[in-house]
């Protein structure tokens, strides 16, 4: 089945849901907001926003999200982290509280670059862009350790900050904090590689 | 070459925390509950506002032990409060590391005429507001994100909902004015020209707009966010509810679901009873907090 445009959810819960919004319309696609497990059936991807990821994760376990976007993943549709989104589907949380959705191979180290005045921006070489993208870390996280079965697409400073396993696609970075949508096509990319 | 304290960086951290509720506490153990509740960041300060209401005297900075200690004991983001004008206190804030400063009419102003110079720190800044032309100057002063005033301490969301319809209300106005009414319009509110150039085309604050100010139930939550604010701050709501845990929790879905009546219906049962709320009018003008700063 292929369609035209590919409706992708963007969990709402909290968070920077209508950058995603915007940054998913602006790339092509229709956009729903998420804030029940039973929304995810008619949409094709999914987002996991950058916000207080211990909010996100409590909101999750309580509406019944973390099983029905277990499911969701493993019927191949992707999933694509930002920053609190990296925690989610992280399987391991370093030094911290137990996972949530445990969708990819990775550990995630929560506030790795520091508190908010390390918060910072910086230009990233991210090869399968293509070009340098202007990433905006904001207490971000690291990858502190990802699985052989994961492709580590962009470091900084010796520290892994953009990954892909299959159909899951996570960055410690706020793509949708800048006008560059880039990164949104890349995700809406993955979605035409399975219908393809 | 990484660049700290940037604007969007200073404004990101307040996306960040959209549609999320920010809880006032007063020590670690309270930072803790509010954690546990889904608090997307807490404020530390040494009395929730109805107590520095009832106690009078001078409100100042909190305890710097104390903020350092709540830092220790949550992940969640810490802001703290400096009185308006005190950039000594903001200098302090900003040593400890705390993740946001809150230029706040609770504490007693140390400044009558000047706020803090806000674009000469990392650390970001909220400042409250009562209506447009306020939160124009704030941003002006390189505030990174804006709250409703409102009337802190009284349980009592009237003036928090008069502050958000005010701006909102300006600001509708803003986007129908011609290019050559903006100036006046700049001049009446008082407000940076390039400010108000910028609403009158976009409609929408630069930064996030938060309520504060008598916010005391899950209702109250609901209703700011149908207001248009990004979400919410709630001071002595929480710690002086009778069961502050419920109450915490509580907010926080209707934060998230304030659409959803039902819902909200539902978490608003069998959480003990809210803060007691005071009538406004009944509060004399010079005990009134939002008219302290400009």
């Amino acid at each position: 089945m292929t369609k035209e445009s590919p409706t992708i959810g963007v969990l709402a819960l909290q968070g920077a849901v209508r950058e995603h919004a915007a940054a998913l319309r602006s790339a092509g696609a229709a956009v729903e907001m998420v804030k029940w497990p039973g929304q995810l059936a008619g949409i094709d991807g999914l987002i996991i926003p950058g916000g207080e990821s211990t909010t996100i994760g409590k909101l999750m376990v309580k509406y019944g999200f973390i099983q029905t976007i277990r499911d969701f993943a493993a019927s191949g549709r992707p999933v694509y982290g930002s920053c609190a989104g990296l925690i989610a589907v992280a399987k391991k949380i370093t030094e911290g509280s137990d996972p949530w959705l445990e969708l990819m191979d990775i550990e995630a180290r929560r506030n790795a670059f520091g508190r908010q005045q390390e918060s910072f921006e910086a230009e990233l070489d991210i090869p399968v862009l293509g070009a340098t993208f202007t990433g905006i870390f904001i207490r971000a996280p690291w990858i502190e350790i990802a699985g052989p079965g994961v492709d580590v697409l962009a470091e900084f400073d010796g520290h892994k900050i953009m990954a892909r396993e299959k159909n899951i696609l996570v960055t410690a970075f706020h793509p949708e904090l800048t006008n560059d949508t880039r990164i949104h096509e890349y995700f809406l990319s993955m979605i035409n590689e399975r219908t393809q | 070459m990484a660049e700290e304290g940037t604007l969007r960086v200073k404004t990101g951290l307040a996306e960040m925390l959209k549609g999320g509720v920010i809880m006032d506490v007063t020590n670690a153990e309270q930072a803790k509950i509010a954690e546990d509740a889904g608090a997307v960041a807490v404020m530390a300060l040494e009395r929730v506002p109805s107590d520095i209401r009832a106690a009078g005297g001078v409100a100042r900075m909190a305890d710097p032990a104390i903020i350092e200690n709540i830092m220790k004991t949550v992940s969640v983001p810490v802001m703290a409060k400096a009185r308006i004008g005190h950039f000594a206190e903001a200098r302090i804030l900003e040593s400890l590391g705390v993740d946001y400063i809150d230029e706040s009419e609770v504490l007693t102003p140390a400044d009558e005429n000047n706020h803090i110079n806000k674009w000469d720190y990392k650390v970001p800044f909220v400042c409250g507001a009562r209506n447009l032309g306020e939160a124009l100057r704030r941003i002006g002063e390189g505030a990174a994100m804006i709250r409703t005033k409102g009337e802190a301490g009284t349980g009592n969301v009237v003036e928090a909902v008069r502050h958000m319809r005010t701006i909102t209300n300006e600001m509708r106005g803003l986007t129908v004015l011609g290019e050559e009414e903006l100036m006046t319009a700049a001049k009446n509110m008082g407000a940076p020209f390039d400010l108000v150039r910028s609403v009158a085309k976009t409609g929408k604050l630069p930064v996030v707009n938060f309520a504060a100010g008598g916010i005391a139930t899950p209702a109250d939550a609901a209703l700011m966010m149908m207001l248009g604010v990004d979400g919410v701050f709630v001071g002595s709501g929480i710690f002086k509810s009778t069961d502050p845990s419920s109450m915490a929790k509580s907010i926080v879905e209707a934060t998230t679901h304030f659409n959803d009546a039902a819902l909200v219906a539902k978490v608003s049962k069998g959480i003990g009873d809210p803060m007691r709320g005071m009538e406004i009018s009944e509060i004399d003008e010079k005990d009134l907090l939002q008219t302290r700063g400009w």
